[in-house]
């Protein structure tokens, strides 16, 4: 009964070649690569000033996007969920539109908004605020490239809350803040938590948008995917390798990271509808 | 029957919703609608005539070209995996299914640089394969061959994601019915199974050609930039920024900006008519089922 339908053979004997060919070996010839370096090689490039600068200024950036993200995502999708406004569905497309276009018109854009003589710029210079051309600069772009992640998650989620939840909590005196806080948000707590890590492994990966509102100053405002392009450009195939290869693995980790959540999220989903 | 009343009983004082409404819209519209609004503001800020001429030079139009065909290339090999890779995971059950699934979704995680480097390191000049290329006469990086390879990379799990979840909720009744009541197998695929995931495929399409004419980083590694032959619209864009050319730039980033426009109205409209085809099979379905 088990194997009624057809194709079994031939859909995932295509799927595993095309992986295999497409992802995984030219995947595995980076770290085939990087393997002909000695490990103290690999150590003194992986951890080179100017790469733990770059590091640095990634992943700082890359947190506090995720973050904005994090707090401004909740809100919008509570919003889009919960309240009535004109021109909602007009807004619930444009969350969307950093997936649509692509980064390097953002990267432009945001780089003439945030200038000195920008829409934005020129409000926020007055006030001893740079962003073009800083670190800071940095974080806006990541903001905008990863903005969808937490609210896309959040929406179902919100949308599931079953108010009778929210009225047994009310009807045992909480008020509103005590409910959302202490009932509501650790139930959306595992979405939010993915919604974030998608959010923070899209924008360390980051390249397009980032590089033309950055300034790209070598230890202030370079990020590890530029430090690994001027690598390359300047031949050194090697240096590039072994950042790619840090790079790699921690891809691999905040995916594995993703997907642990996830199953939380989701387990924790069912065991609340059933009753469990 | 209660909702009305849940509602009531749930819901925040009005200043806090009026609040929080104006938080969450004001950061929408400084994040998204003021950066969307000034890219058409900048390409037409020397007026119809200059946006028009900056569009017409020939750099621009080979892009644009370029942009295309690169697309028209990479969509069919996504829809053919994103097929058969949903087929073998919504349809039986075998050893390892959830690692491919994390296997599917890793080209979201790397970043496009690292994805354009592999490449290099693979079919470049000191790569693996590339003293046997140039013996053989045969470009892949630097040339339309590398570009249309990271784009297959970076484009990997769009359609598959969105037909695997699809094609799960679905159940295998309707295509076992189809076998067992004679239907060959590319009948019951062309017959029941397109039909049913016809508005799944076509969404995991539209998002990858999004990326696929969007995508920056990973192209840009492999494409040595070389003038009217390798530049895509997203590089174009990069060029012409470089040399302070403001109105050719922003021009040629409305295009884009315009596709990512119809990408989102063409998303939304799939969307709703996917919500209103389960909205009609629950509706058809016993109530016991549905729970």
């Amino acid at each position: 009964m088990k194997r009624v339908l057809p194709g079994f053979g031939l859909s995932l004997g295509f799927t595993l070649v095309y992986l295999s060919l497409l992802i995984l070996l030219p995947l595995s010839g980076l770290v085939f690569k990087a393997s002909t370096l000695s490990f103290e090689q690999f150590w003194s490039i992986a951890t080179g000033e100017r790469a733990l600068a770059a590091y640095r200024v990634t992943f700082g950036a890359s947190l506090l996007a995720a973050l904005i993200n994090a707090f401004f995502g909740l809100v919008v999708a509570w919003v889009l969920v919960r309240y009535p406004f004109p021109g909602k569905r007009f807004v619930d497309s444009l969350v969307d539109l950093p997936f649509a276009l692509p980064t390097s018109v953002a990267g432009i854009t945001l780089a003439t908004l945030y200038a000195g003589n920008g829409w934005i710029g020129r409000h926020l210079e007055p006030l001893g605020l740079k962003v073009a051309f800083t670190p800071l600069g940095i974080v806006v772009a990541l903001t905008f490239i990863s903005l969808p992640f937490v609210v896309r998650t959040l929406q179902p989620v919100i949308e599931d809350i079953e108010p009778e939840i929210e009225e047994a909590a009310a009807s045992l005196g909480a008020s509103r803040f005590q409910t959302f806080f202490r009932v509501l948000l650790p139930g959306i707590f595992p979405a939010l938590l993915t919604g974030f890590t998608l959010a923070f492994s899209r924008a360390i990966g980051e390249y397009g948008s980032v590089i033309f509102i950055a300034g790209n100053m070598p230890l202030i405002s370079e990020i590890t995917p530029l430090l690994i392009i001027s690598k390359l450009e300047q031949y050194d195939v090697v240096g590039a390798t072994a950042l790619a290869c840090v790079m790699l693995a921690i891809s691999f980790v905040l995916l594995l990271a993703v997907n642990a959540l996830q199953w939380w999220s989701a387990n924790r989903h069912q065991s609340r509808r059933t009753g469990a | 029957m209660s909702s009305y009343v849940a509602r009531k009983a749930n819901a925040e004082p009005r200043w806090v919703r009026l609040s929080l409404t104006g938080i969450g819209l004001g950061f929408l519209f400084f994040f998204l609608a003021l950066p969307l609004v000034a890219v058409f503001a900048e390409a037409f800020s020397g007026g119809w005539g200059a946006y028009l001429e900056a569009l017409q030079h020939p750099e621009a139009l080979s892009a644009i070209a370029l942009t295309v065909l690169i697309a028209v290339v990479v969509l069919p090999f996504n829809i053919a995996f994103g097929v058969a890779a949903a087929w073998a995971i919504a349809r039986f059950d075998f050893r390892g299914k959830s690692l491919l699934i994390t296997l599917i979704d890793l080209p979201f995680a790397v970043s496009p640089v690292v994805v354009g480097l592999v490449s290099l390191l693979i079919f470049g000049a000191q790569g693996v394969f590339g003293p046997w290329l140039a013996a053989h006469g045969i470009k892949i990086v630097f040339a339309l061959p590398g570009m249309i390879l990271v784009t297959l990379f970076i484009t990997f799990p769009f359609v598959a994601r969105e037909l695997i979840p699809l094609m799960q909720a679905q159940g295998r009744d309707e295509e076992e019915a189809a076998v067992s009541l004679g239907a060959s197998g590319w009948q019951m695929f062309f017959r029941v199974t397109l039909p049913n995931i016809k508005w799944g495929l076509l969404y995991g399409v539209i998002l990858a050609n999004a990326r696929a004419m969007g995508e920056f980083g990973a192209v840009s590694v492999v494409s040595g930039h070389i003038r009217g032959e390798t530049n895509t619209l997203p590089l174009y864009v990069e060029i012409i920024y470089n040399e302070y050319n403001a109105i050719g730039a922003f021009g040629a980033a409305s295009v884009l900006a315009l596709l990512a426009l119809v990408t989102l109205v063409a998303k939304t409209l799939v969307e709703w008519r996917m919500r209103q085809e389960t909205e009609m099979l629950e509706a058809g379905l016993p109530p016991e089922k549905t729970s």
